[in-house]
C-alpha cells in the first residue's frame, strides 16, 4: 500500500540578505493513514519549515531542490500551484495546528467566525451546520462555554484556550493528514491528556495520519508510533518511538534524553547539550553535529563522511556517521 | 518589608463579558482574592490549569491589567511601590524594575524591527543608556548571554524558529537590568536541551544580578527543578502553595494530585496512567460555589458536593497551604 504522504530528499532553502540559508536538507519521511509520525529536535533545526513545506506555505525567498518530492494521495504537492489544488492542502486534505495561536487568528474577527468561514471553504455544508460543527468541536477539545467562546476575539483567551481553539478549528474539517506543530504546549498537563486522547480518537475515526512536533518527549512517547529526530536541518536518527526513547544511537538524541529535567531526582543538575549551535549560514560540512559532539572522531571531525541514514534495527534508521564515530568514540 | 520583594494582598481581576449589545453585561473572575508574598532572590512558581489566571496575575503584579479589588506591593530597597495608587513618574520608574517575558514569542515581536532593536528598545524608550555605542554593547552582552549570534542581531524576528524568538523576548526583557521577572512560559518552546540551558541562565543571572522571577509554566519538572516555592491555581483561585519539593513529595489538593499523575511518561509502554479528569470544566464566568473544583474533583467529600464551605488557604505545614475545603 502506497504511503498517505511521502516526502522524498527535500531540501530548503530561504535566500536572505546574508545569502542562502539550508534550513531543511535532504529529509525523507512517510505518514501512513492512521499512523502518528512524531518529529523531535532543536529548536530551529527546521521542523515548522519542513510541515509547512507540506503545505507549501513557507514565504517567497523560498526554494525547493528540483528532484524534491512531496506526495500526498499520489500526488506531488510542490508541483501545485492553481487556486484548486492549493485549496487541497490548505485546509482541505491538510490542516496544520500553527505553533503560533496568535498568528492564526485573525484580530479583529471572533473565533467562531473563522471557524465557520474556514468550513465553508472546504465543506458543503450551511452556516448553521458549520456553527454546530465548530461549537461541538470546542465543547470536544474541553472549552467551557463553548457557545459564549465562539463569540470572544483571540486575545480574550487565555493562551491554551486560544491553543485548543485552534486544535478544534483544524480538526473541525476532518482533513486526511493533520500536521500539529507544538500543539499542547500550551496546555497544563490535564487538558494535554484530554486533547492528546481526543486526536488518538479522532484518528482511529477518520483514520487520519498525524505529523506531530513537539519537543517534549513525554508527548512523544504518549503519542508518536514512529519518530524522526532532526538537527540543524537533517533527519539525524528514526524508528519506532519505544526504539528511539529506549535504544537511542545517535549522539544528539542521547543528549536530547540526558538533558530532560527529571522530576524523580531534583538534585540532578540540568545538562544542556554543551556547545551552540552552527549558525544555518554556516552548516558544519559531512555531520552536521560534529561541533558539539563528545564522539567525534577526526574523519566525522573533517566531514569526509557525508551523511546517510542506515538500518541498524528493522525500521531504525541512523546516520551512518554517527554509528561511525559512536563506536570509534 | 523585610525579604519580601511583592506583597499581592486579597487581588481580584475581573473582564467584563457581553454577549451583544443587548445582553446583560457578565463579569469573567479571572483572578479571585489572591493572596501571595514573593521572596527577595525567590524563583517562584505559578502551575495550574489553562485559563486559570496564571498570565493575568503575572501582568496585575507588573501594573499591566487593571486590578478590580485588593492591591500588589513591590518592596523596593528605599521604598514601597503601590501599584493601586502609582503616578506616572512612579510607573515609569517601575517599568525599569519589573519586565515580562512573554508567553507568545511570536505575538510580542514587532515584524519590522530588527532584533538588535527589538533587544535595544527598552534601553531607548526608558533612556536608560546614553549613547548608541553603549546601546549596542548591552545588546550584545545580553544577545551573547542568552545564546544569540552577532549575525542574528541584524535579521527580523520572521527568519527565526520559535525557540530563536523565546531566546529574544528573553534577552529584551533582561536587557534593563530589571530586579523582577515574570516569565510566562518562557522555556516552552524551546527543545529539552536549549531548555536546560535557558533555565540555567535564568538561574545564573539570578545570583549574578540579584533577579526575583515569577515563573509561570505548564513543565511541572521543570518548575520542581528551579523554584524555591510553587502555587497551584485553578480557576481563579490557588487551591495551594508551599516549598516546592514539599508540595511535589506530599501535594495534599485533588486537583495537585491530578497534575501530577498527568505529567506524561518518557516510556511509551506507560501510556494513560493520569487520573484522568471527567466531568464539565467550570466557566470563569460562573464559577460554582464552594470548592471550584468540585465538577472534575474524582473523590470529593460529601461536604464539598454540596459545596458550602468556602475556599481559603489554610496552613498544614510550616509553609504548606491548602484549600480549607480539601482539608476537612
Ligand atoms: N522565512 C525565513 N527566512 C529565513 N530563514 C528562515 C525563515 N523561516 C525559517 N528560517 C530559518 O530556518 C531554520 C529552521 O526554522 P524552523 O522554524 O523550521 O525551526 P523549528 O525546528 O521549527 O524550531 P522551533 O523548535 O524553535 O520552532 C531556522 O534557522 C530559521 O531561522
Ligand atoms: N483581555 C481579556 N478580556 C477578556 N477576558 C480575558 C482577557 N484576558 C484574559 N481573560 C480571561 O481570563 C481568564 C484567565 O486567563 P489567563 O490568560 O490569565 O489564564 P492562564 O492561566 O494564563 O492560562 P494559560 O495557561 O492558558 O495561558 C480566562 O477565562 C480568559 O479568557
Ligand atoms: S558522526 Fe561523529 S561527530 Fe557526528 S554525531 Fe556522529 S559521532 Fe558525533
Ligand atoms: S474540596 Fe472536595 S471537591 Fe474540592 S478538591 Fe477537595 S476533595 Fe475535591
Ligand atoms: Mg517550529
Ligand atoms: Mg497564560
Amino acid at each position: 500500500m502506497s504511503h498517505l504522504l511521502e516526502v522524498k530528499n527535500l531540501d530548503v532553502k530561504f535566500d536572505t540578505d546574508e545569502g542562502r540559508i539550508t534550513a531543511v536538507e535532504n529529509i525523507s519521511l512517510s505518514v501512513d493513514q492512521g499512523e502518528v509520525l512524531g518529529i523531535v529536535g532543536e529548536s530551529g533545526s527546521g521542523k515548522s519549515v519542513t510541515a509547512k513545506s507540506i503545505m507549501k506555505l513557507n514565504p517567497g525567498n523560498t526554494s525547493y531542490n528540483e528532484d524534491a518530492e512531496i506526495i500526498l494521495d499520489n500526488e506531488n504537492v510542490l508541483q501545485f500551484t492553481s487556486k484548486q489544488d492549493l485549496k487541497k492542502i490548505r485546509g482541505g486534505k491538510v490542516s496544520m495546528i500553527f505553533q503560533e495561536p496568535m498568528a492564526s487568528f485573525a484580530p479583529a474577527i471572533k473565533i467562531g467566525a473563522q471557524m465557520v468561514e474556514q468550513l465553508l471553504i472546504h465543506k458543503n455544508i450551511n452556516k448553521d451546520e458549520a456553527k454546530s460543527i465548530s461549537i461541538n468541536m470546542l465543547k470536544r477539545v474541553g472549552i467551557a462555554d463553548a457557545e459564549k467562546r465562539f463569540n470572544q476575539y483571540a486575545f480574550e483567551l487565555s493562551g491554551g484556550m486560544r491553543q485548543r481553539a485552534m486544535i478544534a478549528m483544524a480538526l473541525s474539517t476532518m482533513p486526511k493528514l493533520l500536521l500539529a506543530d507544538e500543539p499542547t504546549t500550551a496546555l497544563d498537563v490535564t487538558i494535554q491528556a484530554q486533547v492528546i486522547n481526543l486526536i488518538k480518537d479522532i484518528i482511529k475515526e477518520y483514520q487520519m495520519g498525524v505529523i506531530f512536533i513537539t519537543h517534549d518527549l513525554g508527548v512523544i512517547a504518549q503519542v508518536a508510533d514512529h519518530v524522526a529526530v532532526m538537527y540543524l536541518g537533517s533527519v539525524v536518527e528514526k524508528g519506532p518511538v519505544n526504539e528511539i526513547l529506549k535504544n537511542p544511537k545517535h549522539p544528539y538524541t542521547k543528549g536530547l534524553l540526558q538533558a530532560l529535567p527529571d522530576i524523580n531526582n531534583l538534585d540532578a543538575p540540568l545538562s544542556p547539550i554543551p556547545g551552540n549551535i552552527p549558525s544555518p549560514l554556516d552548516r558544519p560540512t559531512g555531520c552536521v553535529f560534529r561541533t558539539r559532539c563528545p564522539h567525534h572522531n577526526p574523519e566525522g571531525k573533517d566531514g569526509k563522511i557525508e551523511m546517510k541514514l542506515i538500518e541498524v534495527e528493522p525500521g531504525h534508521w541512523v546516520d551512518q556517521c554517527g554509528i561511525q564515530c559512536g563506536q570509534n568514540g | 518589608m523585610g525579604d519580601n520583594l511583592i506583597s499581592v494582598n486579597n487581588v481580584s481581576v475581573n473582564f467584563d463579558y457581553q454577549e451583544n449589545f443587548i445582553s446583560k453585561k457578565q463579569k469573567i473572575h479571572a483572578v479571585n482574592n489572591i493572596n501571595i508574598k514573593i521572596k527577595k532572590g525567590s524563583f517562584f512558581g505559578l502551575v495550574g490549569e489553562s485559563g486559570s489566571g496564571k498570565t493575568t496575575l503575572g501582568r496585575a503584579i507588573l501594573g499591566a491589567n487593571k486590578i478590580s479589588s485588593g492591591n500588589v506591593i513591590f518592596h523596593d530597597d528605599e521604598r514601597d511601590y503601590d501599584l493601586t495608587n502609582m503616578n506616572k513618574q512612579d510607573l515609569k520608574e517601575y517599568r525599569k524594575k519589573a519586565q515580562l517575558i512573554f508567553q507568545d514569542p511570536y505575538a510580542a515581536l514587532s515584524p519590522r524591527m530588527t532584533v538588535r532593536d527589538i533587544i535595544a528598545e527598552p534601553l531607548e524608550v526608558m533612556k536608560i543608556t546614553n549613547s548608541r555605542q553603549e546601546t549596542d554593547e548591552r545588546v550584545r552582552d545580553i544577545a551573547a548571554k542568552c545564546r544569540l549570534n552577532i549575525e542574528h542581531l541584524r535579521r527580523f524576528p520572521h527568519a527565526f524558529s520559535g525557540g530563536q524568538r523565546q531566546r529574544i523576548s528573553i534577552a529584551r526583557a533582561l536587557v534593563s537590568n530589571p530586579k523582577f521577572i515574570v516569565a510566562d512560559e518562557s522555556v516552552a518552546a524551546l527543545d529539552v536541551s536549549i531548555q536546560a540551558d535557558i533555565l540555567n541562565l535564568l538561574k545564573h543571572l539570578q545570583s549574578e544580578l540579584n533577579l526575583t522571577y515569577l515563573f509561570i509554566s505548564h513543565d511541572l519538572s521543570v518548575v520542581a527543578h528551579v523554584c524555591d516555592v510553587v502555587a497551584v491555581m485553578y480557576l481563579g483561585h490557588i487551591v495551594e502553595m508551599g516549598p516546592s519539593r514539599e508540595l511535589f513529595k506530599n501535594p495534599k489538593h485533588s486537583y495537585t494530585k491530578a497534575l501530577l499523575s498527568s505529567i506524561p511518561s518518557i516510556d511509551p509502554e506507560k501510556r494513560s496512567e493520569a487520573i484522568e479528569l471527567k466531568g464539565e470544566i467550570p466557566s470563569a464566568l460562573n464559577p460554582p460555589p464552594g470548592c471550584v473544583f468540585r465538577t472534575r474533583c474524582p473523590n470529593p467529600g460529601i461536604d464539598c458536593k454540596g459545596g458550602e464551605i468556602t475556599m481559603g488557604l489554610t496552613e498544614v505545614e510550616p509553609g504548606h497551604w491548602v484549600d480549607q475545603c480539601c482539608v476537612l
